[in-house]
């Protein structure tokens, strides 16, 4: 047991350590200042720039900025559903997939287009490796590089810069920092064994019964999966994901693909407090989504390792819960991952979620539901300063000034935006699918774990669609061909859309209305936002507006769950 | 804390004098008040009314359907147990929620009703008149007050009441305003000068004519902007009520989602609710505690200004004092008392202070100026005496141009005091010499922040007086107190800058700007709003009237010019510049009771969800979260909407009242706030809960 | 900014992008791997002395009988198939895949403990009563299916549990045995991170090299 905590913890530690550098960097990149790769990158990127008809100088309005992102995802939407549609006939197909279906191959690109990568179908018998390589894996480039240029963007107006070109952003985001970090993450995955070959599965007579064959699937493994973590996108090459040996063969690549998909926004709170010129601000903040995840990641981990009674029961023995986990990761890495996962929204799994005990999937639910425990690329971290900003205006009246965030006063405007955003695009997203879909179980559900479980499953799975992490309670009947994969497809798009576009424009036009204000200066009679107990009210705010709009369906899922099972029941 | 008392509603005052005395016009007749509110509680459950309001039209409706389902349980489908039982408890919630909008009702109606009955008191002064209009050929006809428009020109004579706001254009004459400031002591209005020449509509002429013109149209004065804004009439959403709305408006829709998609989750996991139970939940978690309080913080807040007999023409003025980051002050009036004291003799040329002090007496026997009179005291107290013949001797008034006053004694002599310059001229005229030291007293007094007067008898320069600016008692700690709340003091004055700064050194204050002129005041103010503050003044003079306007929060004096007052979005009746301190606290506490009850209301919802959760899915096996213990669901859901209708009425005094305020840095007003609304509306609800729960004779 | 000048900056900065992501950096990665790593790039596969390819040393393989170390219950049976009966193609792509139980699925205690049903196509054999019959003492990898069907360990304590058997039925000393295990386990990384794991396939490999 101390084995499986210290490794928690040092796991946790090295990316902690990594914060401050990283998330240095990202504010050089995005400050436009001077660093290491320039000799390279500068050439590149002036080329990237006059190839796309980019004006490094220009700088655009929330709106512009909005729209930029909407026309440019658009487009590469279009190619992508182009491409996995006629994945039939185009080059590198090397197991002769057809077509899936529309529905199958729209949910996939909206999936990828979001950051979602919520995968409704098995990687290995549904999609070509030019469909993989060609189009997922160059969405999970400019998806993530999209989440990073949101976030960015909404970082400057708050901090009263203007917000910047969305062109320019979405292009360093990649040179700069997904691209390079890629390279050497793909190598060293393949050193340490991720396939990374075009040639297709090999079948091999099993050891114990020639009569029966074994295919191993294999493909271009190594490029695709140190993006799918780095940007969190969290789509697997195969079916299974991170459990995949040859996805996550062993505990390196494990450590490599955990400490990946928190880097970015956990660097990104640092990233923040450069740019606002308050490293102390970003510390609080940065202790108090750690904090949160610390608890969330004890609570996994303590509940997979006791293990699941009933079967306690029939073993003799206090063992953990392995069902859906792999030996190699044991129950340690499997919580530390799951809990990893849904809360920066990478959505790759290296244990299934499904059947995690009650309490993980309450905590994973749970970071679904906040999208803070680290957040999504980029734009976690905009969240979790909508957040405050929600916070600074519900007890910044208490101090009897007109509530202010860095000089700036929150207005209606403000409010409109952020609460709009923080409060009702989820409920919309999750709950109202959710409970369509669970007013009729057998024509549109699918669930196949009985009783409160799946009620679980479905709102997991509206929840991951809507927070773009692509997780999900996988028992789910929702791919093609099963009856229900239809009515999952296109629901899901709702709320993945929903869960993306919707904040995006919001937390824009907030930024930019946050930009335009005029600083007010600060005195004493200024609540002051960089405090222990500003921060502490902040994490407050949190979990009570979380806990009031998802307590209802936790009751009724997980928390039932548990009392079912304790009950031994 | 003592320093607190200052900021309550009736501090213990200094400057200004006290002015629970002065405040006795506004005193409103509140009696019936709560027979009234009462009615208008019931009067106000017009849904055209009622949907004005989003968080308490969502309860309206949900009482609308519970009484249905009273009637028929199975009108929104089939209930298991539809008999009696049901209908009483679904009664019973009706009956439960229709108080919840009652007792909502009734805190506006109380607030209005407060508001209504200081409207009437600033009313009775209103009451028409006969106005004596002078027509352009020069004859007079008598008209309705009411029918009078801006420019007109009336006559007023001896014991009529003043129809409109106007200024004098000629006559003297000496008017009672005790109606409105409650001074009982005539003012004398003359045309001409800024302070004397405007005068309020029902205010009564004591003594000679006046020619008014007419300034402002009927309803469209002071007193009429003010009476419908305590009214709650005119009264327009301030921007901080508008965004708290919005933030209420979303979490009501948030909480309507929750529940409208509740009904088939519940279904699934076996563990049916009925539509009562799901309208009673939402009911306890939208807001209804501030939605329900919101409108009577703030008209209670415009009420708070009008009992401190200061007239705002809007909400939003009164909320931006809260935001003052700088005040900008006159010296003279505001931070020292009008009049300057004499306060010692300086002799020179050799003579001993005795003969200063003889000299000074022998020049203000006749002055009746308060710095005459107390040259007089204090050469009395030096020993002089009047050595002449009152009767025989005259007096030399002061005039801009001499710059000088005394007295032409019996025996032919004359006695002058004045600016240092002028008796140096004079006695120049009368072929006297000046010597050094009366230079070295006259930088001496200035530059310990004083007025240097020369006395001189003839030709003879007897000596200085030393007229010091007196620093109204208390100031300094107010100033202290702004400055921890954050705002910032400049003081403005004609003076020059030694004299400036001693000044402000003694007052407190954080800046000054001497020997400023009308154009440096909005200078300054200017200046400020660049970086981004806000800023309050006060001003009285026609001069003043741009930087008021410039200024995001201008109070005028009521003393002060017409001119002023139009610019101004707060007049001030009492004219009592350091009000704006008070002010101040004013907006901060209105901004502090709508945080504080929207913290509590928010942290209460925790409360609710385990009382009513865990009960009504008990069949789901999640009883166990019933932390309360709570009886059944039937108790536990009747206990909280009790809970929610009670807290309601409980707050009514806190809304009306306005949480206490203290003079604390923001990060300690947050401390103690949230350690009282926020964790206290975390906990506060599980006892009332458990209470009720407990008293209720329900199974 | 026109309309068109926007649609055309998105349009081509998807096509500028795809070319650097979706094409150029593939390609660059695929050409490495195949030019400097090639046994791990092309799936880590094993090869007997014949330089025939018997599987992959990540990739676990199923056993079931006394003569080999057994490996975890697998959903997939290990993306195994018999070639004349693949109706579900597995043969052709290869397939992952878990179970999704839920700690509160009857169905996992039932594919745990097994279920006797009258009608013996309901009936279900047990993981708990198949190890009980093999005489190895249950632990949980064992008992639980793995998370990709394909996971290529077993816990060493699994392992030591069937040395016994496996000694009985291939007559040889468990001593014999033992240094095998140890061979094959991979440990935890840095000797902190994972959890070590008894490569079954390899482990069996060296069983039949052992003893044929």
């Amino acid at each position: 047991m101390f084995q499986g905590w210290l490794q928690i913890a040092l796991t946790i530690a090295l990316f902690v350590a990594l914060a401050p550098t990283f998330g240095g960097y990202m504010a050089q990149v995005y400050l436009g200042q001077k660093t290491l790769l320039d000799p390279v990158l500068v050439p590149v990127e002036g080329m990237l720039y006059s190839l796309t008809g980019t004006e490094k100088k220009e700088e655009m309005t929330g709106w512009q900025y909005a729209r930029a992102i909407l026309y440019s995802n658009l487009a590469m939407g279009l190619l992508i559903f182009f491409l996995i549609m006629n994945q039939g006939w185009l080059p590198l197909n090397p197991t002769g997939l057809g077509a899936p279906t529309w529905d199958t191959a729209l949910h996939t690109t909206i999936s990828f287009i979001t950051n979602t990568n919520q995968q409704h179908y098995s990687g290995e018998t549904t999609l070509s490796y030019g469909s993989q390589i060609l189009g997922l894996g160059y969405h999970m480039f400019t998806s993530a590089a999209t989440g990073l240029a949101v976030g960015i963007a909404f970082i400057r107006g708050l901090t009263g810069r203007p917000l910047g070109n969305f062109y320019v952003d979405l292009i360093r985001s990649i040179t700069r920092i997904l691209l390079p970090i890629s390279i050497v993450g793909a190598v060293a995955l393949m050193l340490l064994g991720v396939p990374e070959t075009l040639a297709g599965p090999v079948v091999v007579p099993t050891l114990e019964d020639p009569a029966v064959s074994q295919a191993i699937a294999r493909g271009p493994v190594a490029h695709f999966e140190i993006i799918k973590q780095l940007g969190e996108n969290g789509g697997g090459f195969f079916a299974i994901n991170s459990a995949h040996p040859f996805e996550n063969p062993n505990p390196a690549t494990n450590l490599i693909q955990i400490v990946a998909m928190v880097v970015i926004p956990s660097a990104f709170i640092y990233t923040y407090g450069v740019f606002a010129n308050s490293r102390r601000q970003a510390w609080l903040i940065y202790g108090m989504v750690l904090t949160i995840y610390l608890l969330f990641v004890t609570l996994t981990a303590i509940s997979e390792y006791q293990g699941n009674p009933a079967v306690n029961a029939l073993l003799g023995n206090v063992q953990p819960n392995l069902e859906g986990k792999e030996v190699r990761f044991g129950w340690a890495q499997s919580a530390l991952f799951a809990t990893t996962t849904t809360g920066t929204m990478c959505g790759a799994v290296n244990s299934l979620h499904d059947s995690f005990m009650p309490l993980g999937g309450f905590v994973l639910l749970s970071n679904l539901f906040l999208q803070i425990i680290w957040g999504g690329q980029g734009t976690g971290t905009a969240y979790l300063f909508a957040y405050l900003i929600l916070a600074v205006f519900v007890t910044g009246l208490m101090v009897g000034r007109t509530p202010e965030f860095l000089g700036r006063k929150i207005e209606k405007r403000e409010v409109v935006l952020a609460s709009f955003l923080i409060l009702l695009v989820h409920p919309i997203t999750i709950l109202i699918p959710g409970a369509i879909a669970l007013a009729f179980p057998e024509q549109l559900a699918g669930i196949s774990n009985p009783g409160f479980h799946g009620l679980s499953q479905v709102i997991y799975e509206y929840a991951s669609a809507a927070a773009n992490n692509g997780s999900g309670f996988e028992g789910l009947a929702d791919s093609q061909p099963a009856s229900t994969g239809l009515w999952w497809n296109l629901s899901t798009c709702f709320s993945l859309l929903g869960g993306r576009y919707i904040p995006t424009i919001a937390l824009l036009l907030l930024a930019d209305s946050l930009s335009r204000k005029q600083p007010v200066p600060m005195t004493v009679g200024t609540l002051r936002t960089d405090t222990f107990l500003f921060t502490g009210v902040t994490a407050g705010v949190v979990l009570i507006l979380g806990a009031l709009t998802f307590f209802p369906v936790l009751a009724l899922g997980p928390i039932a769950e548990a009392f079912q099972m304790a009950k031994g029941g | 804390m003592e320093s607190s008392n200052q900021f309550s509603s009736t501090p213990p005052r200094a400057p200004g004098g006290p002015r629970q005395s002065r405040r006795h016009t506004p005193k409103a007749d509140m009696s019936g008040l709560y027979q009234r509110a009462v009615k208008q509680a019931f009067v106000k459950l017009d849904p055209r009314i009622t949907v004005k309001n989003p968080v308490m039209f969502i309860v309206w409706v949900g009482t609308i359907v519970t009484a249905l389902v009273t009637v028929n349980p199975n009108l929104f489908g089939n209930v298991s147990d539809a008999g009696l039982n049901q209908q009483i408890f679904n009664g019973l919630i009706t009956f439960i929620l229709f108080f919840t909008l009652v007792f909502a009702n009734f805190a506006e109606a109380v607030a209005e009703g407060r508001g209504k009955a200081q409207a009437d008191s600033l009313r009775s002064t209103r009451s028409d008149t006969i106005a004596r209009k002078i027509l352009p050929d020069g004859s007079v006809q008598e008209v309705s007050s009411t029918d009078l428009r801006r420019g007109d020109q009336v006559k007023v004579i001896a014991g009529d009441m003043i129809p409109s706001d106007g200024d004098v254009i000629q006559g003297i004459g000496s008017v009672d305003e005790s109606a409105i400031t409650g001074e009982s002591a005539p003012v004398l209005k003359q045309p001409g000068t800024d302070i004397a020449s405007s005068v309020t509509g029902g205010t009564r002429l004591l003594s000679d004519e006046l020619v008014v013109r007419i300034t402002a149209d009927p309803g469209k004065g002071f007193i009429d902007r003010m009476i419908a804004l305590v009214e709650g009439a005119e009264r327009t959403k301030t921007p901080n009520e508008i965004a708290l709305t919005v933030l209420l408006v979303v979490l009501t829709q948030v909480f309507l989602i929750v529940i409208a998609t509740m009904s088939p989750l519940a279904d699934y996991v076996q563990s049916p609710t009925t539509i009562a139970i799901l309208i009673s939940l939402l009911v306890a978690l939208i807001p209804t505690t501030i939605g329900g309080l919101l409108s009577a913080i703030g008209i209670a807040g415009m009420d708070r200004v009008a009992q401190f007999n200061v007239i705002a023409t809007s909400g939003r003025a009164v909320e931006a004092c809260g935001d003052i980051n700088t005040l900008v002050l006159d010296k003279t009036g505001t931070i020292t008392l009008g009049n300057r004291l004499a306060s010692q003799f300086i002799p020179v040329n050799g003579y001993s202070e005795q003969a200063v002090a003889q000299a000074a007496l022998a020049a203000s026997v006749f002055d009746e100026t308060p710095e005459g009179r107390s040259i007089v005291r204090l050469a009395e107290e030096w020993g002089a005496a009047i050595d002449f013949d009152r009767q025989a001797a005259e007096g030399i008034e002061f005039s801009a141009r001499t710059r000088m006053s005394g007295t032409n004694l019996p025996d032919g002599g004359e006695a002058r005091k004045g600016a240092v310059d002028a008796i140096k001229g004079f006695v120049r005229s009368r072929g006297g010499t000046l010597s050094a030291d009366l230079d070295t007293a006259y930088e001496g007094v200035s530059r310990l922040g004083g007025t240097p007067l020369a006395v001189c008898k003839n030709s003879d320069i007897y000596g200085v007086i030393y007229l010091k600016d007196i620093v109204k008692p208390g100031l300094r700690e107010r100033f202290d107190q702004l400055r921890r709340m954050g705002v910032r003091t400049i003081m403005l004055t004609g003076d020059n800058r030694i004299t400036a700064s001693v000044i402000a050194a003694e007052a407190g204050v954080d800046d000054f700007i001497a020997e400023a002129t009308p154009e440096d005041k909005i200078d300054v103010i200017r200046r400020e709003q660049s970086q981004g503050k806000l800023v309050a003044m006060t001003g009285d003079g026609t001069n003043d009237a741009p930087a008021l306007a410039q200024a995001n929060v201008g109070v005028a004096m009521n003393s002060g010019t017409q001119a002023a007052k139009e610019a101004a979005n707060m007049v001030d009746l009492d004219s009592d510049p350091t009000k704006l301190i008070d002010l101040v606290a004013i907006g901060k506490q209105l901004l502090i009771t709508r945080g504080a009850l929207t913290t509590f209301s928010i942290a209460n919802d925790i409360a609710k969800y385990f009382a009513i959760i865990p009960t009504i899915f008990a069949a789901a096996g999640i009883g166990s979260l019933n932390v309360m213990g709570l009886k059944s669901p039937q108790s536990a859901i009747i206990s909280a909407l009790i809970y929610n209708a009670l807290i309601i009425l409980a707050l009514i005094p806190l809304a009306l009242k306005g949480v206490q305020f203290r003079p604390l840095t923001a990060n300690q007003l947050l401390q103690r706030n949230i350690l009282i609304y926020g964790v206290g509306g975390v906990i506060a609800p599980f006892i009332a809960i458990k209470l009720i729960d407990l008293i209720l004779p329900i199974a | 900014m026109s309309f068109a000048r926007e649609a055309s900056r998105a349009i081509r900065s998807t096509f500028v992008l795809w070319l650097l992501t979706g094409i150029l950096y593939p390609l660059l990665m695929i050409a490495f791997g195949q030019l400097v790593l090639p046994d791990q790039a092309n799936g880590s596969l094993l090869k007997n002395a014949q330089g025939t390819v018997v599987g992959s040393a990540l990739i676990g393989q199923p056993f079931t009988s006394d003569r080999y170390f057994n490996s975890r219950p697998s959903t997939t049976n290990y993306s195994t198939a018999n070639p004349q009966q693949d109706e579900a193609g597995v043969l052709k792509t290869g397939v992952s895949g878990a179970s999704n139980l839920a700690p509160s699925n009857p169905a996992l205690l039932e594919r745990i403990q097994g279920k006797s049903d009258p009608d013996p196509a309901k009936n279900i054999t047990g993981d708990l009563e198949r190890l009980q019959s093999a005489g190895i003492s249950p632990t949980a990898d064992l008992v639980y299916t793995s998370g990709s069907s394909l996971d290529p360990h077993i816990t060493p304590e699994a392992a030591r549990n069937q040395v016994a058997r496996v000694a009985a039925s291939r007559s040889l000393q468990p001593s014999q045995i033992e240094p095998l295990i140890a061979q094959n386990t991979d440990g935890r990384f840095l000797g902190i991170f994972g959890e070590p794991g008894v490569n079954v396939l390899k482990l069996n490999l060296a069983l039949d090299a052992l003893q044929p």
